[in-house]
């Protein structure tokens, strides 16, 4: 009988993704001789090594095996952890879920990358693996990226170092049946080690000492047959395997030379004894961290610099679809979340039996015990539905998670020295709006990189510290969540957003603008300061993109900057997309609900204080401020109660730094409100963002705040028209 | 008991009438109902639930014979009154009104809307040869909202096609 393996697939790539981000955080905090944390990014490679291997996704076993092997002599003390190494470890688990990736996608890669780091590796792996007398070097490996070609006609040399453990006969291993073995496969020439061997005294008749060298001219031997014939004692030896074209034995003998005279005065560290060209080629691994992808497009943005925005450092072919994938995903909920759940279904069910006992036979001298049952229904459905919600509710963390990568890349990338602080990474914020604010994160942090802080020379001069501080807070704030973030760097330079903002017609030279409205001017599509386009923001698309996302989500976003001591930007965002707070209002027969993030405050409008101006434009006077006021029922086409302003209720509503007054007839109760789609059965409405259920069983719409600010500024637009096409025709009748 | 006596007591098809029996039919079932004075039909597994009136809440800026929605348990559902949608009959609304729900299931979607007719009538069996095609002339209700026409007795139903009653189509705002 055969399992369906596929079935469990979906797990094994999620488990992937949880131990690639497990591999990712660790190298990016791994500092030398912290055991543990190698260890739990051994454990996490290794297991989707066997994953992968169960699934038979070959290729990522056979990279992975890669990692791991350079992992397991970290682990066990054999090898340095320097920068170097870390840079091409982030660079192959950038490979890895790529690979991933496109398994879940079910789509094809781009392996350039892949072929690039896995030579990488086994160069690492080939150079850094030296027994202390280094009798046996292997050296350079430039061929090893083909190593994985199984079609190679030509006669290749491959150099085996096999070292067993020592206690390798005792496992009934016999090394000689694995070189016969290999004998198959064409000519092998076997030198033995001895260097390592005690004095006859201390030697262990069970034990060995030796290792060999192992020399393998074949014309059809893949790495992966040789690997297979070594397979039973995988755990038990190091292996290491590298190809050597035939042609070019010169070559190879002055480069191992090379690394043999540094290593026989010095104790090997493999950064001593990587030769110069490695050098090179680790430092372009370095930038290469960011994939080898990013920089094309470089190439291409500096071209048309209006394409591409979404060129998001991860996965860069596969960015829309990998993310529709995750938008169904599945949600690991804590076992307390759903104890508490069964718990509160428990009492759900006594309470209802409660009541239908009582109404078995009720008179009314039950009728105190009615409502107090009733209240305990009450109760309990609300902190039910409080759980429920909790279940969708994730700690930001899940979104922070991937930025101290992003900024340890762009630091690279950048040349500027820029650490980062998280602070309330355990805020917690519905899974959706998580998704959903991913990227436009992202993109804040990578302009606070970009723009915001300044180059080294420009901080030192300014009496800065070196270092660059990116600060990203998350808190509540009401029912809402605020996500900061805040850079030390040059702050915002207002005269040159304004020029810009000049210069690109989106504001009159003439006007005066207060601080926030010049910063407002950065979300305006098609602006960009910088005055070089980088590849990593600056394109002038985006930041208008930022916003639109944000406010999609229910959200807004507002900029504080400091000229010379740094930005910031806040997100607000709704905690979850599924229950609002809202007021609800009275327009004539029909209730509204006005989302309570949005109000300012709910005023009577004194006549005095109402203005008519500039043609029917009717401005409230809300201490300095001129408010526009709308009347709902006027735009929404109901009848209302009062048409007249005077002493009429206004609910003073602010978006995109806008505000209004929403004239309406009645204030009703505050109160949390399910949002419903119309689009389900019927589609959207301008102005309206959704519909609830209230208490009663009616529907109640859902106001759009900047809907409504959207269409009464067509409709002041569409009335200006009217009237000059009226000045038109009385012009053509004169 | 014998199974064979009981097989045979089993009425076989067209030997007894079977009307009344309505889950043993021929051909697809059709509930019909009427708008003015006017028989439609629509295909019976279309249909929801059949609702009395109620007053739903206005949809801002809609078309007036889209009525505004409803809460059907948790749903909202939009509705629309036939009458005004193909001109026919005056749109008034008494006891005896009623809301047709109907379910449309596409590969993309499933939408519920709400239909408002004069009054229920019947469940009509139609086989696929008593529905004849609609005559291209005449009619106010476009072309593409009719399958058929089928003849009961001594008048004519017309067969709705509900996916064509299901698409919205866009409203100006303001």
């Amino acid at each position: 009988m055969s399992v369906d393996l596929s079935q469990f697939i979906p797990t094994f790539l999620e488990e992937s993704f949880e131990g690639l981000e497990i591999m990712e955080s660790g190298l990016l905090n791994l500092e030398a001789g912290d055991s543990e944390m190698i260890n739990a990014i051994f454990r996490a490679a290794h297991s989707i090594k066997g994953g992968a291997g169960t699934f038979g996704f070959g290729h990522v076993t056979e990279f992975t095996h890669l990692v791991e092997t350079l992992l397991d002599e970290m682990r066990d003390g054999r090898r340095e952890i320097n920068s170097q190494e870390k840079e091409v470890l982030l660079a192959s688990v950038d490979c890895i879920r790529l690979m991933i990736e496109a398994i879940q996608n079910e789509s094809e890669y781009d392996d350039t990358s892949i072929i690039m780091v896995s030579a990488q590796l086994s160069e690492l792996l080939a150079n850094g693996n030296e027994p202390a007398d280094g009798n046996s070097v292997i050296s350079d490996v430039n061929g090893s990226s083909e190593s994985d070609d199984p079609i190679s006609s030509n006669k290749t040399k491959w150099n085996i170092l096999f070292i067993p453990e020592h206690h390798l006969v005792q496992t009934g291993n016999d090394p000689l049946l694995l070189f016969s073995a290999l004998e198959d496969f064409g000519e092998l020439t076997a030198t033995a080690v001895l260097d390592n061997l005690p004095s006859i005294i201390e030697m262990d008749v069970e034990e060995l000492y030796m290792h060999w060298q192992l020399t393998l001219i074949s014309d059809n031997a893949t790495e992966e047959d040789i690997r297979e014939v070594f397979e039973w004692v995988e755990d038990e030896c190091e292996l290491t395997i590298s190809k050597e074209e035939l042609e070019q034995p010169k070559h190879e003998k002055s480069g191992s030379a090379e690394a043999n005279e540094q290593s026989d005065d010095t104790v090997p560290s493999p950064e001593q004894l990587l030769p110069n060209d490695n050098v090179q080629l680790a430092q372009t691994n370095s930038a290469a961290g960011v994939t080898n992808a990013d920089s094309q497009a470089s190439n291409v943005t500096t071209i048309s610099p209006n394409t591409d925005d979404n060129n998001s450092p991860k996965a860069p072919k596969t960015p829309t679809k990998s993310k529709a994938k995750t938008d169904q995903g599945s949600i690991r909920v804590g076992v307390d979340k759903v104890d508490s759940l069964i718990n509160l279904v428990g009492e759900l069910v006594i309470t209802q039996s409660m009541l239908s006992e009582l109404g078995n036979d009720f008179d009314l001298s039950k009728v105190e015990k009615l409502t107090a049952g009733l209240e305990q229904l009450l109760q309990n459905t609300k902190e039910l539905q409080e759980s429920v919600m909790r279940i969708r509710m994730l700690p930001i963390s899940f979104a922070f998670n991937r930025f101290p990568r992003l900024i340890h890349d762009l630091s690279m990338k950048t040349g500027k020295d820029i650490e980062l602080i998280i602070n309330g990474e355990n805020t917690e914020l519905d899974k959706t709006v998580m998704e959903q604010i991913g990227d436009p994160l992202v993109h804040l942090v990578r302009n606070a990189v970009d723009h915001g802080i300044e180059p080294v020379e420009k901080r030192l001069a300014s009496g800065k510290s070196e270092k660059g501080t990116i600060w990203l807070n998350a808190y509540h704030q009401g029912g809402s969540i605020v996500i900061e973030i805040r850079d030390d760097g040059g702050g915002i330079n207002r005269d040159a957003v304004f020029n810009k903002a000049v210069e690109k017609g989106l504001v009159e030279p003439n006007v005066t603008l207060t601080d926030s409205q010049v910063f407002e001017l950065i979300f305006e599509p098609g602006f960009s300061t910088a005055k070089e386009l980088s590849d990593i923001s600056g394109r002038g698309v985006g930041m208008d993109v930022v916003k639109r996302n944000i406010q999609s989500l229910g959200g807004r976003i507002q900029i504080e900057s400091t000229p010379g001591e740094g930005s910031t930007f806040k997100v607000h965002l709704p905690l979850t997309l599924a229950i609002l707070d809202g007021q609800l209002v009275r327009v004539g027969e029909e209730v509204f609900v006005v989302p309570l993030i949005t109000i300012v405050e709910s005023l009577q409008a004194k006549p005095e204080l109402i203005n008519k101006v500039s043609g029917d434009m009717v401005l409230y006077r809300l201490r300095e401020d001129n408010v526009p006021v709308i009347p709902i029922f006027q735009l929404f086409n109901l009848p209302a109660e009062s048409q007249a302003v005077d002493n009429s209720l206004l609910v003073v509503v602010e978006a995109d730094g806008q505000k209004v007054g929403l004239m309406v007839d009645d204030l009703l109760a505050q109160q949390q409100v399910v949002i419903k789609s119309l689009k389900d059965n019927y589609q959207d409405v301008a102005g309206v963002s959704g519909a609830t259920i209230l208490g009663d069983g009616s529907v109640a719409m859902i106001l759009d705040v900047p809907g409504i600010i959207q269409m009464a500024l067509e409709i002041a637009q569409h009335k200006q028209r009217q009237r000059s096409n009226v000045y038109q025709l009385e012009g053509a009748l004169n | 008991m014998d199974i064979q006596a009981l097989a045979q007591e089993i009425p076989v098809e067209g030997e007894y009438s079977l009307e009344g029996i309505d889950f043993i039919t021929n051909g697809e079932q059709y509930l019909t109902f009427v708008l003015d004075s006017e028989h439609y039909a629509v295909d019976i597994l279309c249909v929801e639930e059949i609702r009395s009136w109620e007053n739903p809440t206005r949809i801002p800026n809609a078309p007036t014979h889209v009525k505004g929605v409803i809460n059907m348990r948790g749903v909202i559902v939009p509705i629309i009154d036939l009458r005004i949608k193909f001109g026919i009959g005056d749109a008034v609304y008494s006891e005896t009104t009623v809301v047709i729900v109907l379910t449309y299931e596409s590969s993309e979607q499933s939408r519920t809307i709400g239909f408002v007719v004069d009054a229920v009538s019947d469940v009509l069996n139609a086989e696929e040869n008593e529905i004849k095609a609609a005559p291209a002339f005449g009619g106010i209700i476009p072309h593409h909202f009719v399958n058929g026409l089928v003849n009961v007795g001594e008048g004519v139903v017309t067969l709705l096609n509900v996916e064509a009653l299901q698409q919205i189509e866009p409203h100006e705002v303001g």
